[in-house]
């Protein structure tokens, strides 16, 4: 079962508060805005990012394809995917920061970390943090939802 | 350019340990009152432009603004208060009338806070809607003065009625005042109670289509967007006479706000005035009303009721029996304190009355004239909760129209700048970026919700008062007694003062 | 304090009734000892009796029954009575003096018809003549009160318990064939003969136990159909409503109390459709007439009698059936106490109504649609 965060552009706003909640549910303190601002030294930087052109917007993470061109083109085997989960995922410990996945992502959905030694982040689905994805809880004004689709979809 | 005399009537404060630089606000207020500054590498903000919309604060993820009034005044002085002064000013620059939006803010009485309502205790039980029925359902519409059965069926059929299942509708509100998201929210919450929803002047856009089993299309002078298939797609046709905001005055929807879509709609072009005139060019007298009528309900072959909508004004009794008479099957009436998206500011604050007398006033005229059954009432201007609901129908409404509180319910926050089309929530603008911030999926649950909520609360008071059909209540002024009301208040409203 | 008429008084109460079916005339002891039984729900402010056939000998007279308060009351009804009827015979209706019943006004009777000559020259028909006159009577002649104006009926009413009511009448005179009675729990009142039940019009009397707290929409939807709601009581109200909708409006029957006790719009949704489509109609047309709040009624006229509770029976109501006769009271213990053991007891649901209507005559019940109420 593949899950993914898709968006409804008829209701993107582009408030960014998609960014602001992705950081603080991936910061020190996943659950206080304030102190993931204030306090984290490392921040790190959001895995969702707004495209906007007028009043065209909406919030673009990784689609978590079925046939993923970043993890094939991986060098290490850092990028995989968990069928469990349905999700695509980083193993930071192997990623040697070569950038090769960003290039490849035909999305644009892969960044670099902050840090002395960056590694690749994307979108994990807030696995292990909540219950449903922080950038989905708390758009205002539900313009992204999580999706589970079988095939691509 | 010569200075401007006016200030900022609103400060913005921002805490500067809680703001995290996310420029949520900037890119939520259309009015830049909020801005990125790159030098300082902050967010800044220009009180000057702030119209206390909360949108900034309500958005804000870490609550660090607040905002409140400018604490600069004038020397103290009873007479020359702020507003006034301060419109002075504005006219001075600008020589133009003074437009505002929303309905009268002045602190003139509102009657319904002086109406206190009954309960039973001892010689008759208070219902309990959780465990008994209480009935909410309403029939707009002209009724026949009795009934004549034949062999167990009706002789003749009754006229169209409208059927409520609460006794409250959304009030006319074009697609050009609000936003086509806004219009659809209300007009799916219209569906899923069992009400109906009022397109106002201003045409039936492609996209409500799925939505005219429950829209009442209003015919206004300016006769936008009216054709065969807008008739024909309304659940009832209302002829709009007069506004409760701006009776005598008719409507004018910037030709900035008029964009394609609008355009469409109204069947006007692009970038025009939509200029209502005052009155309508073919009702001069009540027997120009009565052929309007008539013209409409010949052309939708007298299946739908065909209403008029009126200001309360000081002749409303008498212009509402003549309105009776003329054929309506429904009359509106719009109480002084009725909304607007933009109306001239000394219109809105001095003309009209307030809806309670206005409605009492009705009520017993048409009684009096033995003309009351024949004709449903529904009354707005400014109904703010199911209270006011319940005493408008034992003063003798037979449903409310609300406007404010439904747009209250989709986030409006009242800060009266409908008219600049800039509208942070979305709500009072055609602006296509503005206009996404309504999503009307989430508006039509909340809008719903308010009514849920109110038609829960009406039931409780109507158990309260041993009451199990609203009917029981329509026109029931002895569940009223006034507080605070001279004698002849109380004779206007019919309605006893409290301990009498 | 303020009269009875003046300020609106809610009252709780003792109701009971009994019907020959076949018109055969029985004495009064039977209906005073059965509100005599339910002595407790009345507290002496308010007894009253009405019987039908008592006046077989001037059966085709209208039986005015008047309270006087004074001497100069009588003078001007008389004189006013005279103008507008024919007096055929009147006098004093006996009584007996009866030491719980005080402050009596005078109490008289007139058996009348209208005047032919006035009669002609008004549009209206002979009830509504007839009806016209007593209306004025009760309001522009202080201190008069019909009390009731109906051929071959009366009402007995006074301030006081039922069965001193009843002494103070010699009610055991009379013989009749529909009997009904109230006891009066007024909240708070000086006691007013006027006010005491039964209620009447024309040919109606109506006994009520029940405070209607749809009154205040009941009695404005009355006044647009030009009647006066002098007396301000839940009884007058419903006495109006039941002529405006079956004499004015000739409703059948089963109608005009199914628009008093109006079937739930649950239960129209499932009628059949062409029974649907008339409720509602009937519902949208005659919603101001719908009763809300709790009573039970009993209507008399000269085609027998109808017991009724409101939708959610709200008031007691009990009804019994035993040969020719149909019992009605607040109690089954007021029927069994004068009929032991009844062929049938029930209680009838909200807004069922119990008929007891004379066989030898015709009543519009059947011509209304389907009422799909399960009993």
């Amino acid at each position: 079962m593949r899950r993914r965060v898709v968006w409804k552009e008829e209701a993107c706003i582009g408030c960014r508060l998609c960014e602001v909640y992705c950081v603080t549910a991936h910061s020190r303190y996943p659950g206080d805005v304030l102190k993931a601002f204030k306090r984290d030294p490392d921040r790190p930087v959001p895995r969702v990012v707004l495209e906007e052109k007028g009043p065209v917007s909406f919030a673009l993470s990784c689609r978590q394809c079925e046939e993923p061109e970043c993890v094939k083109s991986c060098l290490t085997g850092a990028l995989g995917v968990d069928p469990a989960r349905g999700v695509v995922v980083v193993d930071e410990q192997h990623c040697i920061g070569c950038w090769t996945c960003i290039v490849a992502c035909p999305w644009g959905a892969i960044r670099p970390s902050r840090g002395e030694q960056p590694v690749a982040i994307k979108c994990d689905l807030c696995l292990g943090r909540l219950g449903i994805p922080a950038c989905v809880g708390n758009c205002p004004n539900e313009a992204l939802q999580l999706q589970e689709c079988g095939k691509e979809g | 350019m010569a200075i401007s005399m006016r200030t900022a009537p609103y400060r913005v404060h921002r805490d500067p340990d809680r703001c995290i630089q996310c420029q949520v606000c900037v890119r939520q207020c259309a009015n830049g009152v909020h801005r990125w500054d790159d030098e300082e590498a902050e967010v800044v903000s220009e009180d000057r432009e702030c119209v206390n919309c909360h949108r900034c604060v309500v958005y804000c993820p870490t609550g660090a603004l607040t905002i409140s009034r400018s604490p600069l005044d004038y020397a103290a002085n009873a007479n020359w208060r702020k507003p006034d002064i301060d419109q002075i000013y504005l006219q001075s620059e600008t020589g133009g009338t003074l437009l505002t939006g929303m309905g009268n803010n002045r602190p003139y009485p509102v009657y319904w806070d002086h109406l206190l309502l009954n309960a039973s205790q001892v010689t008759n039980p208070s219902i309990d809607p959780l465990r008994e029925p209480v009935e909410l359902k309403t029939l707009l519409g002209r009724k026949p003065d009795s009934l004549e059965l034949k062999k167990g069926t009706l002789a003749e059929p009754v006229p169209p009625q409208l059927e409520l299942e609460v006794p409250v509708m959304f009030s006319a509100m074009s697609f050009g005042s609000i936003s086509l998201n806004a219009q659809k929210a209300l007009a799916r919450a219209a569906i899923d109670l069992g009400i109906y929803w009022n397109c106002g002047e201003g045409g039936l856009h492609p996209e409500m289509d799925p939505y005219t089993g429950r829209v009442i299309v209003q015919v206004a002078s300016g006769r936008f967007g009216v054709n065969m298939d807008y008739l024909n797609a309304g659940a009832a046709i209302e002829i709009k006479i007069g506004q409760g905001a701006k009776p005598g005055i008719g409507g004018h929807l910037p030709g900035e706000k008029v964009g394609p879509e609008v355009s469409v709609t109204r069947m006007i072009p692009v970038g025009s005035d939509a200029i209502s005139p005052a009155p309508h060019h073919d009702i001069y007298s009540i027997e120009d009303l009565r052929q309007l009528i008539y013209s409409l309900k010949e052309a939708t072959e007298y299946r739908k009721p065909v209403g008029v909508k009126i200001a309360a004004v000081h002749n409303v009794a008498a212009i509402a029996s003549g309105s009776v008479r003329a054929g309506a099957d429904y009359l509106a009436i719009d109480g002084f304190r009725g909304g607007t998206g933009a109306a001239p500011l000394r219109i809105r604050d001095n003309v009209g009355i307030p809806i309670e007398l206005a409605l009492a006033a009705v009520d017993s005229r048409l009684r009096a004239e033995g003309i009351r059954n024949q004709v449903s009432l529904v009354v707005a201007g400014s109904i703010r909760n199911s209270a006011d609901v319940v005493k408008a129908i034992a003063l003798g409404a037979d449903a409310v129209y609300i406007g404010t509180a439904a747009l209250i319910s989709l986030g409006c926050h009242m800060c009266q700048k409908c008219y600049r089309g800039k509208c942070n929530w979305g709500i009072a603008t055609t602006d296509a970026y503005l206009s996404k911030r309504l999503n009307p999926e989430i508006g039509a649950r909340r809008a719903a919700n308010l009514i849920q909520a109110w038609k829960h609360e009406i039931k409780e008071m109507l158990g309260g008062m041993g009451i199990n059909a609203i009917e029981s209540l329509r026109g029931n002024r002895l569940a009223l007694r006034g507080v605070n009301l001279t004698s002849r208040e109380l004779d206007i409203l019919q309605v006893k003062a409290a301990g009498e | 304090m303020e009269k009875e008429g003046r300020v609106r008084i809610p009252s709780g109460c003792a109701v009971a009734g009994i019907v020959n079916l076949q018109g055969e005339v029985f004495g009064a002891g039977d209906i005073i000892q059965s509100i005599a039984c339910m002595h407790d729900r009345s507290n002496g402010l308010g007894g009253g009796f009405a019987g039908y056939g008592i006046y077989p000998e001037l059966k085709d007279y209208y039986a005015l029954h008047l309270f006087y308060q004074s001497p100069l009351a009588r003078e001007q009804t008389e004189a006013f009575i005279n103008q507008v009827f024919t007096v055929k015979d009147c006098g004093p209706i006996p009584i007996k003096k009866n030491p719980r019943i005080t402050d009596v006004p005078g109490i008289w009777r007139y058996f009348a018809l209208p005047d032919p000559a006035r009669l002609e020259e008004c549009s209206d028909t002979e009830e509504e003549y007839v009806m016209k006159c007593v209306m004025q009577i009760n309001r522009n002649i202080p201190g008069a009160f019909v009390a009731s104006g109906g051929k071959n009926m009366g009402a007995f009413k006074a301030v006081g318990y039922p069965e001193d009511v009843a002494d103070f009448y010699r009610l055991e005179d009379y013989r009749g064939y529909l009997w009904m009675a109230h006891g009066r729990f007024p909240t708070n009142t000086p006691g007013w003969w006027g006010g005491a039940h039964p209620f009447t019009l024309l040919d109606w009397a109506v006994v009520h136990n029940g405070e209607i707290s749809s009154y205040g929409a009941n009695r404005r939807y009355l006044e647009m159909h030009g009647y006066h709601c002098g007396l301000q009581t839940d009884t007058e109200a419903i006495t109006y409503l039941f002529d405006l909708l079956i004499r004015k409006h000739r409703l059948p029957v089963r109608v005009a109390l199914g628009i008093l006790a109006a079937p739930f719009w649950d239960e129209i949704e499932q009628m059949e459709e062409s029974a649907k489509r008339t409720w509602k109609a009937i519902r949208a047309v005659y919603g101001s007439a719908l009763l809300n709040g709790p009573f039970s009624i009993i209507i008399g006229s000269s085609h027998g009698m109808i017991a009724m509770n409101d939708r959610i029976k709200l008031r007691p109501l009990v009804a019994a059936e035993e040969g020719d006769y149909v019992y009605v009271a607040s109690e089954e213990s007021a029927i069994r106490a004068i009929c032991p053991n009844p062929e049938r007891v029930w209680a009838p649901r909200g807004g069922e109504p119990v008929f007891g209507l004379l066989k030898n005559k015709e009543v519009s019940i059947a011509d209304s649609p389907v009422v799909a109420r399960a009993v």
